[in-house]
């Protein structure tokens, strides 16, 4: 099973999260200001990665592949950042994004679960689709009259030096997404609705026989996954940026696919990846405000994406990550 | 045989004309005159000779861009790299264009298209490559170029061959010479023949020789195709380093025949719209030339309807969408059309992210 470690990979997760950690606390002690700016950029980054992975593994695990992150995305900001608009509060802003991202997933469930299209040019649709959506009805004059969310002190443990300000001083949907993560992760491998949806995704044929009606559960998993990724527009447009713009996603929903794949479909070690392709993505903002590096800033951006080609290179070589058998595969009841 | 002809275009042509019709409810809601808008349009690329030009500029990446995911589709393969490749074809050509000097034209032309079209069969290959030893699979690792392509082009133009004339401080080649500069016959651009060339070309190669052959086998069944001896690594390698090549001649086409020169940013999502031409033709080459001039045709004329009709020129956008779901979905139009005893294969590419 994927989400089983061997030994000597725990060992040798434990040792690089030592040596990261004694890395950071050399960088703390040099230059406090500005390792803690990476570090808070690195987690603002990582959210929306994570988000868009957990949509993507829930899907997965079930056996339809979701290229249409980057479209839920879009099209769930677009509506987040217009009703946050529109009504002048930002709660509502997120039910709206979290709601257009349900729509998108059933929309996705429809097409590749219900009319068996095949299930990339499904997600392709969606993409092109929210592109041209969200452009054509896109009104420069709106904007956010309240501002965007803003971070909320976790009482005493915001004081911690670092770890405070990196972690306890967030905005809500930062919080609700690393809930989420430890909700995902329990609903995935200890509940039965987990069992399931991992049952269809290796063996649906098997989960048929045993009575899971495999259609109905895969349209509700895609389903249920685009409200994460609508948490996701939401959070781009209402807590990361505090406006819409064109094209705004920026390819980060084709990046939560690798994230996912690097974080072998777990919550946890999505977020762990999320984390690791935040923090280039933060050296790269941080290097572009000062100039410390005669690094460009442009082979800096390659880094996370030659980095995913590497890793996926690997894995193939190394065959230690595995895919749900039949991903990819539109179930015919036999 | 008329009848199957009739039967294959079917399906597209629905697709078309349901895509317009729910565009027509979406100028409705913007209080504007459907009738107005598709007649701005339609003029907007066939009114003139120059609304001519303009439509067949606009198919041209089209079609290569299309026959870049058709291609690739033959050996089972969905090459979403286009961007990336498109970006690379466009950025080499710039710079073989305007960095020699004092060669005829007969010569400068062919290099420089030749430097891009090199170029990115090598950023196709790649990922074919990797497919192929590795079993990485090619949707993730193109989609990654693409943004690798990005930051490079981006690089290239704002630093070791940037334009430098005046006080310019935009990432941008400087223009290319006259002698690597694609002219234009009356209405008809060079490029877009070369592009029709390129399509002939192709489906020459798919359906009339051996190599297309064993690239059609790869497509239907892997499997078979190891079995009956056919080297599949290499099939896939080099049909993706041809889906590469061309994606990327429609970038060295944009760059020396419409820009002038490369400029970070202008080809922006243009590597995308393959995909929707190529399913539009059902990945048959030369159902991609006339996929190409629908699409470019709409394009050309967006802004001469958003100035007659006030109707924001991205609707194109959205009715492309439209139509590429109802050609991937062809279930629905064949119930409308009654179609019932249709054997006509959907388009599959099947398969997760990992070996196969």
């Amino acid at each position: 099973m994927g989400e089983v470690m061997k030994p000597q990979q725990r060992q040798l997760l434990y040792a690089g999260l030592a040596v990261m950690l004694v890395l950071i606390w050399i960088f703390y002690s040099a230059n406090g200001p500005q390792t803690t700016a990476v570090l808070a950029g690195t987690v603002r980054a990582a959210t929306l990665l994570a988000l868009g992975a957990m949509c993507g593994m829930i899907g997965e695990r079930s056996g339809v592949v979701n290229i249409g992150i980057e479209g839920q995305f879009l099209l769930s900001a677009f509506a987040a950042f217009t009703i946050a608009s529109m009504t002048g509060s930002l709660f509502m802003g997120t039910i709206a994004g979290i709601g257009m991202g349900l729509m998108m997933g059933w929309l996705l469930a429809a097409m590749a679960v219900g009319l068996k299209v095949d299930q990339i040019i499904a997600g392709t649709v969606l993409n092109i689709a929210a592109l041209g959506l969200t452009s054509f009805f896109y009104d420069r004059s709106r904007s956010l009259g309240m501002g965007k969310y803003t971070n909320i002190d976790l009482g005493p443990l915001a004081d911690i030096p670092l770890v405070g300000t990196v972690f306890f001083s967030r905005p809500p949907l930062t919080y609700l997404t690393m809930a989420l993560l430890v909700v995902v992760h329990i609903a995935l491998f200890r509940s039965v609705w987990g069992m399931r949806t991992r049952a269809i995704g290796e063996h649906p044929g098997a989960a048929d026989t045993v009575g899971i009606d495999v259609l109905k559960l895969r349209y509700l998993n895609v389903t249920l996954a685009g409200g994460l990724a609508g948490l996701g527009g939401s959070y781009l447009a209402l807590e990361a940026v505090g406006t819409f713009s064109r094209a705004m996603s920026g390819g980060r929903g084709f990046l939560a696919l690798a994230v996912m794949i690097f974080g072998r479909r777990t919550p946890f070690g999505a977020y762990a990846a999320a984390l690791f392709f935040g923090f280039t993505t933060a050296l790269q903002n941080q290097f572009q405000l000062n100039n410390t590096f005669d690094i460009p800033p442009q082979f800096v951006g390659m880094l996370p994406f030659v980095v995913t080609i590497v890793v996926v290179a690997l894995s193939g070589l190394v065959g230690s990550m595995r895919d749900p058998a039949a991903l990819g595969q539109n179930y015919e009841k036999g | 045989m008329s009848r199957s002809i009739l039967r294959t275009i079917a399906v597209p042509l629905v697709a078309v004309v349901l895509g317009l019709l729910i565009g027509a409810v979406l100028i409705l809601s913007q209080n504007a005159s459907p009738s107005t808008a598709y007649t701005a349009l339609v003029v907007g690329g066939l009114g003139d000779a120059d609304a001519v030009l303009r439509t067949l500029q606009k198919a041209t990446p089209l079609i290569f861009g299309g026959l870049a995911v058709a291609f690739a589709f033959k050996a089972g393969m969905f090459n979403i790299g286009g961007q990336g490749q498109l970006l690379i074809g466009a950025v080499f050509a710039a710079g073989v264009g305007f960095g020699i000097d004092g060669l005829p034209m007969v010569v400068h032309l062919p290099l420089a298209l030749l430097a891009g079209a090199i170029a990115g069969a090598i950023w196709g290959g790649l990922a074919g490559t990797l497919k192929a030893t590795t079993g990485a699979h090619e949707v993730i690792v193109t989609i990654m170029l693409n943004f690798v392509a990005g930051n490079l082009t981006d690089w290239l133009s704002a630093n070791p061959w940037k334009d430098n004339s005046g006080n310019n401080i935009v990432a941008r080649t400087p223009l290319v010479e006259d002698s690597a500069t694609i002219p234009t016959l009356g209405a008809v651009p060079v490029g877009f023949l070369l592009a029709v060339a390129a399509a002939a070309t192709c489906w020459m190669v798919l359906e009339r020789t051996t190599y297309g052959f064993e690239v059609r086998s790869v497509g239907h069944n892997r499997n078979a195709a190891q079995y009956s001896g056919i080297k599949v690594g290499w099939i896939m390698s080099s049909t993706m380093a041809v889906a590469g090549m061309l994606a990327a001649l429609g970038g060295a086409v944009e760059s020396l025949g419409v820009d002038g020169r490369f400029e970070a940013g202008v080809n922006v999502g243009l590597g995308f719209e393959g995909i929707t031409i190529a399913l539009l033709a059902r990945a048959n080459p030369l159902g991609v030339i006339p996929a190409a001039l629908l699409v470019g045709l709409m394009e050309a004329g967006a802004s001469r309807m958003q100035f007659k009709a006030g109707v924001a020129p991205e609707l194109i956008d959205v009715i492309q969408a439209l139509i590429l779901f109802f050609v991937a979905a062809p279930i629905i139009i064949k119930w409308l059309l009654r179609m019932r005893h249709d054997t006509s294969e959907q388009l599959q590419l099947g398969a997760g992210w990992g070996k196969s």
